[in-house]
């Protein structure tokens, strides 16, 4: 697998319309406000990270985009033109493609038929129509090659696949059905160190493809070296948008909120090991790592 | 799961070669393959033991497989239901009602057979496409819903046939049965003699030959098979691949009751009656059936084949059970065992075989 250095659609984009832009998007579910008056622009051949911590509106900002539900206010754009997406298959149409941390395929399908669903490949006409089976594994086989898995039976079922392999299949499986805009909807956090970065590069590949990328995570070490440009959202509001190299890690940590919670940590720990070099005995987890997060496989360590 | 092994090395290094058993083992009817054998053989050598060659005949075959068809016919779609994730258990009360409401057509309100039975199916599937609204609209668990369904249907069929009879039973002319052109589909029967005896093969396993075809084909060679399976993995994920999941649940619960309105014409021709008590705790046996066939409770996973080999199974048992002279109290406990046997063989042929951890 390699990346090219060079964005070949990115240069000329910029004057375009954005391939998707969200404009003051708003959703209440009853008393709760889920987003309001929220933005969102990506364009061809950049990505665009969505930071936010939990409940902050991530998902269904990304619901929003996808189809799956309509805003409450605000309007959607493609290519400039305002559309208005009453299902996930109408996104699909607009070149919109979704891929779930853990919702977008099938551990007990074969990865052929997983790649296929909802755009089975048929054969025969009229009542004999039927699913054509040997065109779905020759594709399938062939796209996974082209995104770096060489897949020896497509029959084998999706479970058997790790986690990163999984995420792999899907995007695979949205850019062969001509996704303009890939959404990745955490796509890293039930991954590993190695995954996670198998997931990344294929966030970048797309990228340079032309292809325009939305990257949602809370995880910033994931997000600062693949985005073009940095959303923050903070319970449901906008917190801003950002250039790539305006903002480091730790700012960025800060506009999402979470900024004081780590600094409070780093003074806990500090004053631990003041009362531990002043000879207290103190029963705890080695200093700098977070009791919650002690690896317990190749789990990265959140910051 | 898988993530934590995942890391250790690219994808290529990870696949191994597998034989051909290896991969027959990985489908889901294997299981209920290997049941079917082991029943057979169980059955065969009990009765031989017990001076019997009734199991081993034409005419014990027969026997079997015609106790094989009668749950067999409702099976088939009980399981597809099953691999799209739901449960229908108004399965069996909604043969009952099917075999009433033929039988108040054509005796009690004396009308053409033919137009009791296309009466019946259609108000049966009507039920069925009911079954699948509610289920689809209230997003309740399909199992509470047609546990409810099944009471509201098995008490219709009452009030309907004593409202307009005073029995529960009603008794359909052989005759008019005789004479109708399409009580013949589901009445027709093949005789053959072998030693001097006359065994009967009925249409009903015909019938469910063809319907576990049909749905085989469905399963594994159409996009609405795909559909199926995917609804049953993930339902949101396969709406948000663009799958009708409401409408391939909707479709599958108006298939379960259409086949029950089928297993009730055959029944009704066969034994030229209709009984309210007819199909009662079939669907229990029907999703036994199914979960021998490999079928997960869970859904998104499971076989036509396998059900059908699974109803295959429990038909030989019943009737083996008979000829190797064994009370038939012993049924229930040999089903019980057989169910038990199975799950636990697909168990481990799925986590060996089809390498699912």
């Amino acid at each position: 697998m390699t990346i090219s250095a060079s964005a070949p659609a990115a240069a000329t984009s910029a004057s375009r319309a954005p391939l998707l832009e969200a404009r003051n998007i708003s959703k209440y579910f009853g008393a709760v406000v889920a987003l309001e008056g929220v933005s969102l622009t990506v364009r061809s051949g950049q990505v665009t990270c969505l930071l936010g911590d939990n409940g902050a509106g991530k998902s269904t900002l990304i619901k929003t985009l996808s189809g799956v539900h309509p805003p409450d206010d605000g309007t959607l754009a493609v290519d400039g033109e305002p559309v208005v997406f009453t299902s996930p298959r109408d996104a699909l149409d607009a070149g919109i493609a979704t891929v779930y941390q853990d919702l977008s395929v099938m551990p007990l399908m074969s990865i052929s038929r997983n790649f296929f669903l909802g755009n089975e490949p048929t054969i025969g006409f009229g009542p004999f129509r039927r699913f054509d089976g040997v065109k779905a594994a020759t594709i399938a086989r062939e796209e996974m090659h082209n995104i770096g898995i060489d897949v020896r039976d497509t029959e084998q079922l999706v479970g058997t696949l790790s986690g990163g392999e999984r995420q792999t299949l899907a995007i695979a499986r949205a850019e062969y059905f001509g996704a303009r805009v890939l959404i990745l909807d955490e796509p890293t956090s039930a991954l590993g160190v190695k995954e996670s970065a198998i997931v990344l590069r294929h966030a970048i590949a797309a990228r340079n493809k032309g292809l325009g990328v939305i990257f949602i995570t809370h995880n910033v070490q994931h997000a600062l070296p693949i985005g073009d440009s940095f959303t923050i959202l903070t319970r449901g509001r906008s917190g801003g948008t950002f250039k790539r190299g305006e903002l480091n890690a730790e700012q960025l940590h800060a506009l999402m909120g979470g900024g004081s919670e780590l600094e409070e940590l780093q003074a806990d720990l500090e004053m631990l090991a003041q009362r531990e070099a002043a000879g207290e005995d103190i029963p705890t987890v080695p200093l700098g790592v977070d009791p919650d997060t002690v690896p317990l496989g190749d789990e990265p360590p959140t910051t | 799961m898988a993530t934590t092994t995942a890391s250790a090395g690219p994808a290529p290094e990870r696949l191994r070669t597998v034989s051909l058993t290896q991969r027959l083992l990985a489908r889901p009817a294997a299981g209920a393959l290997i049941i079917v054998v082991f029943v057979f053989i169980v059955f065969a050598v009990l009765s031989t033991a017990r001076g019997s060659s009734a199991f081993l005949s034409i005419a014990g075959v027969l026997n079997y497989v015609g106790v094989a068809s009668q749950v067999g016919i409702i099976a088939t779609a009980v399981a597809l239901l099953m691999i799209a994730g739901e449960f229908d258990l108004s399965v069996g009360s909604l043969v009952g009602f099917s075999g009433i409401v033929i039988g108040i057509v054509s005796t009690v309100w004396g009308l053409p057979i033919w137009l009791g039975i296309i009466v019946s199916m259609i108000l049966t599937t009507g039920l069925g496409v009911i079954n699948g609204l509610i289920v689809v609209r209230t997003g309740l668990p399909s199992f509470i819903v047609t546990l409810a369904t099944m009471f509201i249907i098995g008490g219709l069929s009452s009030v309907l046939v004593l409202t307009l009879t005073s029995i529960t039973f009603i008794r359909i002319d052989p005759a008019l049965i005789a004479a109708d052109p399409l009580a013949q589909l589901f009445s027709w029967k093949l005789s053959l003699v072998f030693d001097g005896a006359t065994s009967d093969l009925y249409v009903s396993v015909v019938w469910w030959i063809l319907i576990a075809a049909v749905g085989a084909y469905i399963l594994g060679r159409r996009k609405f098979g795909n559909w199926i399976t995917g609804v049953g993995g993930s339902p949101i994920a396969a709406r948000n691949l663009g799958v009708p999941v409401a409408r391939v649940k909707i479709t599958l619960f108006a298939a379960t009751a259409f086949s029950a309105s089928i297993l009730a014409a055959c029944q009704s021709m066969q034994f030229s009656s209709a009984d309210i008590q007819r199909g009662g705790g079939w669907e229990l046996q029907a999703i036994t059936m199914a979960v021998i066939g490999g079928c997960l409770l869970s859904g998104g996973y499971g076989s036509v084949v396998g059900t059908a080999l699974g109803a295959l199974a429990l038909g030989m048992a019943s009737i083996g059970i008979v000829y190797a002279s064994i009370n038939a109290d012993w049924y229930k406990i040999a089903i019980g065992l057989l169910l038990l046997t199975a799950v636990v063989l697909n168990n481990w042929i799925r986590r060996r075989f089809a390498g699912l951890r």
